[in-house]
């Protein structure tokens, strides 16, 4: 039990993987500018994770091994267009914002990595809480980073105005540049680096 | 006996087994979820039309909205001709436009604003640097000037081609004439920033471009000219007043 709750809690700080195994990183700049966006990209590429890994997994011992890489991309491929399909069946105002991206998930680095470094080797059910433990980890990175853009860079969060009109008429106005993703890139650096300085295992010598 | 997973024959098979697998299960999937995507665009497509004559509507009551302020939908012809037996809300654009002018059949709609007048609204299609672009014009009772315009696009640069989907680019057009006279001109697009159009002396006609957006802004002008609203001259050539 012990294993399997590591499998869950590990990705989420001392195994991250956007802040420490730096995969997933393109996705993290792209849709982090509202919250929204962030959370059912987030959500997407959690559910994709999750069920590619049990997917990969149970069919883990017949997969000829000189095509496995294509087998996985075919899993995730399918899988993304089944969430994009419901994206644009349910919430199609996201669905628009996020355009090109959750088609992009089938790229998303973390996907072919965990399903080549875990569910390649692991039982279903090891495989799909590793899949919900790293797509929330990369979850928590996502919300944090588009929280903070959101509210500097457009003063409000998930759509609602937090900065009252008041401080405007005295002059504040929204940081434009947090929104062009070399901020994001920038905060996400000061949240490896706040993380690092925090987590005694992390530092390197 | 084991299985032999990397004899030529068992790769084979594996992978097309696979693949109808997949195949079966994303046919499903699409024609499931269809009917609810098709209300999604159809919905979205009367938000569009209201945000012509600035009414900002919302998925719950685009649909009744569109009904009270959309009076009439039609369809004509190059010549200007009323078309009969035309379900002209659901003309796809996207094979009329790649039709010869004179075979296209061309929506229009009439609205009532929310002063009680009376507006034309124009559907237009394009192309843009990566894709197709689109909007509407609402034009007032006169078939001449400009009341209000929306444009979108399904794949242009964020921050730059897609800057025509924001407020400030589709602000410019408001009060802008398409007829110079008896000439139909439509709308000029100019290049160099903000008050480019104003430098070319053509207030009446002309608007500023979108600085690193060319060949959206190229695509957007061949939309309101030669590859689209030409079309239309003589329609609205007939009613102007």
């Amino acid at each position: 039990m012990g294993k399997n709750l590591k499998l869950v809690t590990d990705p989420l700080n001392l195994n991250n993987p956007i802040t420490v195994q730096i995969l997933g990183i393109c996705s993290a700049l792209a849709v982090t500018v509202k919250l929204m966006p962030a959370v059912v990209m987030a959500m997407s590429v959690t559910v994709v994770l999750a069920f590619s890994n049990v997917i990969i997994s149970l069919l883990r011992n017949t997969i000829p091994s000189r095509i496995r890489i294509i087998v996985q991309l075919v899993v995730i491929a399918a899988l993304v267009i089944i969430v994009d399909q419901i994206l644009k069946a349910y919430v199609f105002d996201i669905s628009k914002q996020l355009s090109v991206f959750v088609g992009l998930i089938i790229t998303n680095c973390i996907l072919m990595g965990r399903l080549e470094a875990f569910a390649l080797g692991n039982k279903p059910f090891p495989s799909f809480l590793d899949g919900i433990g790293n797509g929330a980890g990369y979850a928590i990175i996502l919300i944090l980073v588009s929280a903070i853009r959101e509210f500097f860079g457009s003063g409000s969060l998930a759509g609602f105005k937090i900065i009252p009109q008041s401080f405007y008429d005295f002059g504040y106005s929204d940081n434009g540049l947090i929104i062009l993703p070399p901020m994001a890139l920038i905060i996400v650096g000061v949240i490896i680096w706040i993380q690092r300085s925090r987590t005694r295992e992390l530092i390197e010598d | 006996m084991k299985l032999n997973t990397n004899s030529n024959l068992y790769t084979f098979i594996y992978a097309s087994v696979l693949v109808i697998v997949v195949a079966a299960a994303l046919a499903f999937t699409a024609v499931k979820l269809k009917p609810m995507q098709d209300k999604n665009i159809r919905v979205e497509k009367m938000q569009n039309i209201l945000k012509s004559i600035n009414v900002h509507a919302n998925f719950d009551n685009a649909e009744d909205l569109y009904k009270s302020h959309i009076t009439n939908v039609f369809a004509v012809n190059s010549k200007g001709e009323k078309l009969t037996d035309v379900k002209a809300f659901d003309i796809n654009l996207r094979f009329q436009i790649q039709k010869k002018i004179d075979k296209r059949i061309l929506p229009v709609y009439e609205a009532l604003a929310d002063d009680g007048s009376k507006k034309i609204i124009i559907p237009l299609r394009g192309k843009g640097l990566w894709g197709p672009i689109w909007g509407y014009f609402a034009l007032n009772d006169d078939y001449n000037t400009i009341y209000g315009a929306v444009f979108d696009d399904k794949g242009e640069t964020p921050g730059l081609g897609a800057e025509i989907a924001t407020t400030w680019f589709q602000k410019q057009f408001v009060g802008k004439t398409l007829f110079d006279g008896k000439k139909f001109v439509s709308i000029t697009l100019y290049k160099g920033g903000k008050g480019s159009a104003e430098k070319a002396g053509d207030t009446e006609h002309g608007v500023d471009a979108i600085s690193g957006g060319t060949i959206t802004s190229k695509g957007l002008e061949k939309m309101v000219k030669a590859d689209w609203l030409f079309a239309y001259k003589n329609f609205l050539a007939k009613n102007k007043k």
